[in-house]
């Protein structure tokens, strides 16, 4: 658990400062290199990527077929990848419906599809919401001001080897009259991640 | 590389409490679930983090009833796990 830079987090940081340094000195990678790469990937992982995803799978049934039996696949129809950081990783959207209400969490860690959700929410990294959200989901909603009628069947997605999640959440009632980009507006990174509604 | 283990599959978590690194969770040790699907091939991090050499082997999301996992909770936890950690239900076991 990395819940500051003390500690094995704080020895693995200097690892990879020293690592980076090698890199350098050899000629491998510039000076800055590393610092550009992250902060290219950064500006483009955001919250907007996965709401962008929600409201084409709302509007377009093929394209939610696809997201939903292959994410990774279905992703560049839309620009994005889950190729932003060393290897590709594979995503999997779990959809909500009526009967079924999915949340994801990383109990081992804070693993997170930041390419579509941008960086994660301190609470999503905090050991209360990651011990908690496993045992009593249900509780947990509600603490986010999030009652789900009792008849919803709750799924939590441990995130706890190669895979990352993310939430596809009901169309509200009433936006009919709304194109894509209205509706993208509409859903928040909480919604993508399974704690609110939408 | 061959998969043990199909879709419907029921599969019971390992009880070991190992000295070293695992993604095992604490909370899934010993409990029987089903599969739910094939994840593709990845080395076991409990070797790897023991810089001990370690192969591709699949990982499947395996799904848990609550109760199965903490006595009671209406919910389903499901979480990706190593071949490794997994063995075959014994049939007792198996609703």
């Amino acid at each position: 658990m990395s819940a500051g830079h003390a500690g094995p987090a704080a020895t693995l940081a200097a690892r990879v400062r020293r690592l980076e340094g090698l890199l350098e000195q050899r000629g491998l990678v510039d000076a800055g290199e590393l610092d550009r790469a992250l902060e290219a990937f950064l500006a483009r992982a955001s919250p907007a990527n996965g709401a962008r995803l929600a409201a084409r799978a709302w509007l377009d049934e093929g394209f939610r077929a696809r997201l939903l039996a292959d994410a990774n696949a279905a992703l560049p129809e839309l620009g994005l990848s889950m190729r932003g950081g060393m290897q590709e990783q594979r995503l999997k959207v779990v959809q909500n419906t009526e009967l079924q209400h999915n949340v994801i969490v990383c109990t081992l860690c804070s693993c997170y599809p930041l390419a579509l959700l941008g960086p994660s929410p301190t609470w999503y990294k905090s050991p209360a919401y990651r011990s908690r959200v496993v045992r009593d989901p249900r509780a947990v909603l509600r603490e986010f001001g999030f009652v789900l009628d009792p008849a919803v069947q709750i799924n939590v997605w441990d995130a706890s080897a190669e895979s990352r999640y993310m939430v596809l959440p009901r169309r509200p009632a009433g936006t009919e009259n709304l194109d894509e980009q209205a509706l993208a507006a509409l859903v928040t990174r909480n919604g993508l991640i399974g704690v609110a509604p939408v | 590389m061959t998969e043990l283990f199909r879709p419907g599959d029921q599969v019971r978590a390992s009880r070991a409490d190992p000295p070293h690194h695992t993604r095992l969770p604490q909370y899934a040790r010993g409990a029987t679930g089903t599969i739910v699907e094939h994840q593709g091939c990845h080395p076991l991090p409990d070797r790897r983090a023991r810089h001990l050499p370690a192969g591709p082997e699949p990982v499947y999301a395996v799904r848990f009833a609550a109760r199965d996992l903490f006595g009671d909770g209406d919910h389903t936890v499901t979480l990706d796990l190593w071949e490794s950690y997994l063995c075959p239900a014994p049939a007792e076991e198996t609703r």
